[in-house]
């Protein structure tokens, strides 16, 4: 609808996290922006519309599996209220997983 | 054929009398060096200090050696001073380890440790910068001791070679100033951080995978937070890829190693502003480095808190579920009937020439070899049924034998499993232990990685 505003926000992935999503390392994303977003609406956005490979990977319950951390404008979430967050325009939001490897 | 026979067994022997000589020559260069060292310490200073004390100024060596590090601002004599008198535990001897001991026994660094149960393999050498081909199935640490003190003699290197667990842990890193996690798998890195909380030593935590690394330092600060601060709960196993299945590039590895050593230099020198509370992560393919900023230490941290949960090292690999190493884990997801081994394939090439071969590995690795008839299906493809369409009418008989491989014979298991729910009537198998078994027990001339 014209005139609603869109809450544009950039995702990012890193270190295999872009394997469960298509590939793609970095999205550019328009949401309804008539709604109030926190990163808890946008895992399930995100499952819903763009996860592709083995969501276990990716969702345990309701939050992120362990060993992938989100980062909120290049800050651990956990600073930032984890799930409670509420995304503000031009929110940077990376998904990295942790590598073991050496 | 027989002529190609001899040559070959002609140029292993060959190998294996090298490697042994330079061995040899190694000892005695280093008896050598002993012995010269001896003399220029008696020669420095006729009062014939002890060692120890003698650690406290710089020879003449030490300064034609180390000028270029000794004139910079901040770090200075004092600096050479330190690490020179200082201690670094180098935990894994391979990717990251390599790089990270070069620089660190180069630097100065007056005794380095190497822990690593693993020996040098071929496949090893095109990252793990220390090893040569003349020492391939030689002890990593042994073989990475040979190297650094070809490269500095004065840097003392002690051979840890086990599996670091939590029996022998505690005794190890107790020696040791600071401590780098060079590992290569998830149960190593809980042991490794919990004994380096309980001892009081800082972690300079590395890791590389594919084209990405990650770093950063643990355990130091005041409000540093440990593994267990960020990663309180291990990661599912299934979500975990080592470098042996996912691969690394030489040069991710050597980047991350070579920031291992760096962060070690500046926490025993007291230089500059350890990474501590953030993460750097790097992407190789765009060649981006990132620094991101971490949690400080989590109240009710079960080891770095004030009440810590645990008091002393637990099973990890319980705890992680998951093996301590990055060798396989071989699957038993399949019934006997389900799978076929090497031998009896190699016979039903013979009685069926009509079957349906269908190879589940990556592109990259179907391209690096495979079987003359096989069809290439990623498994990926199986499991979202993608293949259905790819193999089209080839499914639709049930009297068309199916067997499906891979690299070893875990992800054609998988597969199988997958394939036979929709095609219970069908024969579906996988070849036991997949190709490396097809060489082994079948083809000695197909290649192995």
């Amino acid at each position: 609808m014209g005139g609603t505003p869109d809450l544009k926000i950039i995702l990012e992935f890193s270190a295999g996290a872009e394997l469960l999503f298509g590939n793609i390392k970095k999205r550019e994303l328009s949401l309804d922006g008539t709604q109030k977003w926190t990163i808890a609406n946008l895992l399930k956005w995100m499952h819903a519309n763009i996860l592709t490979e083995r969501p276990e990977l990716f969702i345990q319950g309701d939050t992120v599996r362990p060993g992938i951390l989100v980062l909120i404008n290049d800050t651990d979430w956990e600073l930032l209220g984890e799930l409670e967050y509420e995304l503000q325009p031009n929110d940077n939001v990376l998904f990295i997983s942790t590598l073991h490897g050496g | 054929m027989i002529d190609d026979e001899a040559v070959n067994n002609a140029k292993e022997r060959l190998r294996q009398e090298i490697g042994d000589l330079t061995a040899q020559l190694n000892a005695k260069k280093q008896r050598l060096r002993d012995l010269e060292a001896t003399t220029t310490d008696v020669d420095d200073d006729s009062n014939a200090v002890s060692p120890k004390q003698n650690q406290r100024a710089l020879t003449n060596d030490d300064i034609a050696r180390y000028s270029r590090q000794l004139i910079l601002p901040g770090f200075g004599v004092a600096g050479q001073l330190k690490l020179k008198t200082s201690s670094v535990l180098i935990v894994g001897a391979g990717g990251l380890g390599c790089p990270a001991a070069q620089y660190l026994a180069g630097a100065g660094c007056g005794h380095v440790g190497l822990v690593d149960y693993d020996r040098v393999d071929k496949s090893n050498l095109h990252r793990q910068t220390l090893h040569t081909i003349t020492r391939i199935g030689m002890d990593k640490t042994e073989s990475a001791k040979i190297a650094l003190e070809e490269l500095n003699p004065h840097c003392r290197i002690s051979c840890h070679t086990r599996l670091l667990s939590r029996f022998t842990a505690m005794h190890i890193i107790r020696d040791y100033d600071v401590v780098l996690d060079c590992s290569d798998n998830v149960a190593t890195r809980y042991l490794l951080n919990d004994a380096c909380v309980m001892l009081r030593k800082p972690l300079v935590s590395g890791s590389a995978l594919k084209l990405d690394g990650q770093l950063t330092v643990y355990n130091f600060g005041v409000t540093g937070p440990c593994y267990r601060c960020i990663y309180p709960v291990p990661p599912p196993p299934e979500a975990v890829t080592n470098c042996g299945d996912g691969g690394v590039l030489g040069a991710v590895t050597g980047t991350i190693g070579s920031l291992q050593a760096l962060e070690a230099i500046k926490i025993i020198v007291g230089l500059g502003d350890v990474l501590a509370g953030r993460l750097l992560i790097f992407d190789g393919s765009t060649l981006q480095f990132r620094n991101i900023r971490i949690r400080s230490k989590r109240e009710n941290c079960h080891i770095c808190s004030p009440q810590p949960l645990i008091t002393e090292l637990i099973d990890y690999e319980q705890f992680c579920g998951m093996h301590a190493t990055d060798k396989d884990n071989p699957l038993q997801l399949l019934e006997p009937e389900q799978r076929i081994d090497a031998m009896d394939y190699k016979a039903l090439q013979q009685q069926q020439p009509a079957h349906l071969l269908i190879d589940v590995r990556q592109p990259a690795e179907f391209e690096i070899c495979q079987l003359p008839s096989a069809v290439n299906v990623p498994l990926a493809q199986i499991l979202d049924d993608s293949y259905l369409k790819q193999l089209g009418s080839q499914l639709d008989s049930k009297e068309l034998p199916i067997v499906v491989l891979c690299r070893r014979g875990n992800d054609s298991q998988i597969a199988v499993q997958h394939m036979r729910n929709r095609f219970p009537d069908h024969s579906i198998r996988d070849l036991e232990g997949g190709l490396h078994a097809w060489s082994s027990q079948v083809d000695p001339s197909f290649p192995t990685y």
